[in-house]
């Protein structure tokens, strides 16, 4: 038997409405009591002191590339997996598009071992669509999800073809398995390069009109709301998708949305700088779509927060806006960067954050996380949540290096992740001071 | 042409810039210095046609990404007027075409010792880039439809020969202001300068936002001619446009094309400009491209003397922060 005791943390729970300082027991890999009484206690128990820390369940990406196999000069599932860790992540979902991308059982079944190998957060695994992410034909949806898959996405690349979302969200009624689109029409968002608004006037560069993603959110919700199949739109970033999200959930439809952090921290003036670590995906918006955004995750038209991990290797990031790939490295900086944009600010409480960055993605992707309830798979994390540092672009369990928030100081940082009861990431305290 | 000995040309004190970017980061002060050191270069040179020895023993390299004849080679005679010596680099025949980043290939060519890297791309923002990775001075040749500052600053001198203030003067600046560097770069000096600048030309061309910046947005050429001081007839790049912005030339010429029947409406004294290369028969005839209202071929002298003025003022900026931190 092995056990562990989180002492003295505030325990932050939004499953059970809990927020309040308690005792964390876990016992061979699961939650085994909040608050057990001493005879509860086994001797000889492992104990963390997590005064002044909070203590929550581990955070859910619902996107997150790792590259491998095909792409890993960018990332691998081990560095991928590690920096999930390092970043409170206890579970991420992986996306599809790896080469070749996971649209066969024989992929799933490639991640899920190499997952076990490096044995850090889980992974779960998203499937293609489309056969080859070629947005045009079904992927073999039903043996993906007897492989494992526990989602369907081609994200980053758009869902073009009305006609195959329609097919998808139909066809997976059968299986209970949400279909995840990045919402943009290509021949609107063009060869863009950044949002499209008085910056990119003045640039010169290429934009990516708020339009591109309006129609495409727009045609998801219709889709949706036709099929009743279940529909996740994201990353969103722009003031009309958070309008049409809002409408169609006061209609009881069935959609959920997403958003990342740096379109929650960042506006598009940081182009100015011709750098391509502001090249990302979503485009950073202007001040106008950040403020909406941000009271639409206070309000909960935004169900979650994705961390919108694309890493590209350091040499694709150098070349000039129009060379360079969209991407960046995000795994370790989310949960920083919204302590900073919506805690600090008073926007949001720590039981909503919770909810936005693990309850809410483990629900939407149906996976036994985002809860601290008894018996639960004891996937947690404890945060220092005073402590504040400064992005290094140095100090990446990443490969990527490439982030627009390089430089930039935040506050929050991870000091245990916990997956399935075992302790896979420990902050040295002698090695904080690198964050 | 023989080389003359340097003038006694003094270096104007307020100038500190090393590279020359974009015009919209310059003040009025700064570009009025570029102008008047430009004038003064185009004098001392007997009109751009003599030579100076002001920077014998420097090299220039040309670092075009992209085509240019006139660009490049008003550059390069700039520079041999003031004596230096220039290399010629395009993307055709180098290592570009062979995967290498344009960064790589400007430092390369950085590390053959050359003073000044004169840069275009296709792309907005690759000077700034180069300006931070490397140590010489960079001037933008034009960054895709960002900027092109020599050229704002060669229209501006154009004018200002023929004005004496920019103050009250009403410019247009007419066509496809959205791929355009050179309406770019038009439209924060003249604003600088003071002058009135109207941005004209299709709705699919010409963003609203431009309005929200300040300036005036005009979609009829007839409904601001007979209040235009300067028409500066901006070239349809067909070669940027990814969907057609028009229904066809033939339109876009009725609508938009300089011809003497527009010139009839006009102020007497309209300076008719064009930046070149002129597409004759769409944004301009050849009645008005050659009449006696048109400065195009001052404009391609003046465009010498600009550039001359940049090379002298950036690496004289150079020098001064070197002496300074020794």
């Amino acid at each position: 038997m092995s056990a562990l005791l989180i002492e003295n943390g505030r325990l932050v729970d939004p499953s059970q409405n809990r927020d309040s300082v308690a005792r964390l027991l876990i016992v061979d890999g699961l939650v085994a009591a909040i608050d057990p009484s001493d005879g509860e206690v086994p001797v000889g128990v492992e104990r963390i002191d997590a005064r002044n820390r909070v203590v929550a369940p581990g955070l859910v990406d619902l996107s997150t590339e790792l590259r491998e196999p095909g792409r890993d000069e960018d990332e691998t599932i081990a560095t991928g997996s590690q920096a999930a860790l390092v970043g409170g992540y206890t579970s991420i979902l992986c996306s599809s598009n790896t080469h070749p991308p996971i649209d066969s059982p024989g992929a799933v079944e490639f991640v899920r071992q190499k997952a076990a190998k490096a044995r850090a957060a889980n992974i779960y695994v998203t499937g293609c669509v489309s056969k080859g992410r070629r947005g045009e034909e079904m992927a073999e949806l039903g043996l993906l999800v007897e492989a494992g898959a526990v989602a369907f996405s081609d994200s980053p690349a758009p869902l073009a073809n009305s006609a195959l979302v329609k097919r998808a969200l139909e066809y997976c009624r059968m299986f209970d398995r949400p279909i995840f689109d990045r919402p943009e029409v290509p021949e609107l968002a063009g060869r863009g390069v950044m949002h499209e608004g008085r910056e990119s006037l003045v640039l010169g560069l290429n934009g990516l009109p708020t339009e591109a993603e309006d129609l495409a959110v727009a045609r998801d919700v219709r889709l949706a709301e036709a099929t009743g199949g279940r529909l996740h739109v994201g990353p969103v970033s722009t003031m009309g998708s958070v309008d049409l999200i809002s409408r169609v959930k006061s209609r009881g439809i069935r959609v959920t949305a997403s958003v990342c952090p740096h379109n929650l921290a960042m506006t598009d003036e940081a182009l100015r700088s011709f750098d391509a670590r502001f090249k990302v995906h979503p485009p950073l918006r202007s001040v106008r779509h950040v403020e909406t955004l941000k009271r639409a995750v206070a309000d909960g038209t935004i169900d979650a927060i994705q961390t919108g991990h694309m890493p590209r290797a350091r040499e694709k990031k150098m070349d000039d806006l129009d060379l360079a790939p969209f991407g960046m490295t995000a795994l370790e900086t989310t949960l920083a960067a919204t302590i900073t944009a919506l805690i600090d600010s008073g926007l949001l409480d720590w039981k909503t954050l919770i909810e936005r960055m693990s309850t809410a993605p483990a629900r939407i992707a149906g996976l036994p996380a985002g809860t601290l309830t008894k018996g639960a798979p004891a996937d947690v994390i404890v945060i220092d949540p005073d402590r504040t540092w400064v992005v290094d672009e140095q100090n990446f369990y990443s490969r990527c290096n490439s982030t627009p928030l390089a430089g930039v100081q935040l506050k929050g940082l991870v000091t245990h992740s916990i997956v399935s009861g075992e302790v896979r990431f420990r902050r040295q305290p002698e090695l904080e001071h690198l964050a | 042409m023989t080389a003359e000995n340097a003038p006694a040309l003094p270096f104007p004190s307020s100038w500190v810039r090393r590279h020359l970017l974009d015009i919209e980061s310059l003040s009025a002060e700064e570009i009025t210095t570029l102008l008047d050191t430009a004038q003064q270069l185009k004098d001392a040179t007997d009109g751009c046609r003599r030579k100076l020895s002001l920077l014998s023993g420097k090299t220039c390299a040309n670092l075009f990404f992209e085509n240019s004849t006139r660009t490049r080679n008003s550059f390069s005679l700039a520079a041999k007027r003031l004596g230096a010596d220039t290399v010629e680099f395009s993307s055709g025949g180098s290592s570009v075409a062979k995967g290498e980043t344009f960064v790589d290939t400007a430092k390369t060519i950085e590390a053959m010792g050359v003073d000044w890297v004169v840069a275009r791309h296709a792309t907005p923002g690759t000077p700034h880039l180069l300006s931070r990775e490397l140590k010489c001075c960079v001037i933008n040749a034009g960054d895709g439809p960002h900027e092109h500052p020599t050229q704002g600053l060669l229209d501006m001198l154009t004018i200002r020969q023929h004005r004496p203030s920019f103050a009250g003067l009403t410019v247009a600046l007419v066509g496809d202001i959205a791929h355009s560097r050179t309406a770019r770069s038009n439209i924060w000096g003249l604003r600088k300068l003071g002058a009135h600048v109207i941005i004209c030309g299709p709705a699919t061309l010409v963003s609203r936002r431009w309005e929200e910046l300040g300036f005036e947005v005009a979609h009829r050429l007839d409904d601001i001619l007979p209040r235009c001081d300067v028409l500066n007839l901006l070239r349809v790049q067909f070669e940027r446009q990814a969907t057609r912005p028009f229904p066809s030339i033939h339109e876009y010429a009725a609508l938009y094309a300089m011809n003497g029947e527009r010139m009839s409406r006009s102020k007497d004294d309209i300076l008719i400009m064009a930046p070149g290369p002129i597409n004759r028969g769409v944004e301009i005839t050849p009645e008005v491209a050659d009449g006696p209202h048109s400065v195009i071929l001052e404009q391609v002298t003046n465009g010498i003397a600009v550039r001359m003025a940049a090379l002298w003022l950036s690496i004289g900026a150079a020098q001064r922060s070197t002496e300074s931190t020794v």
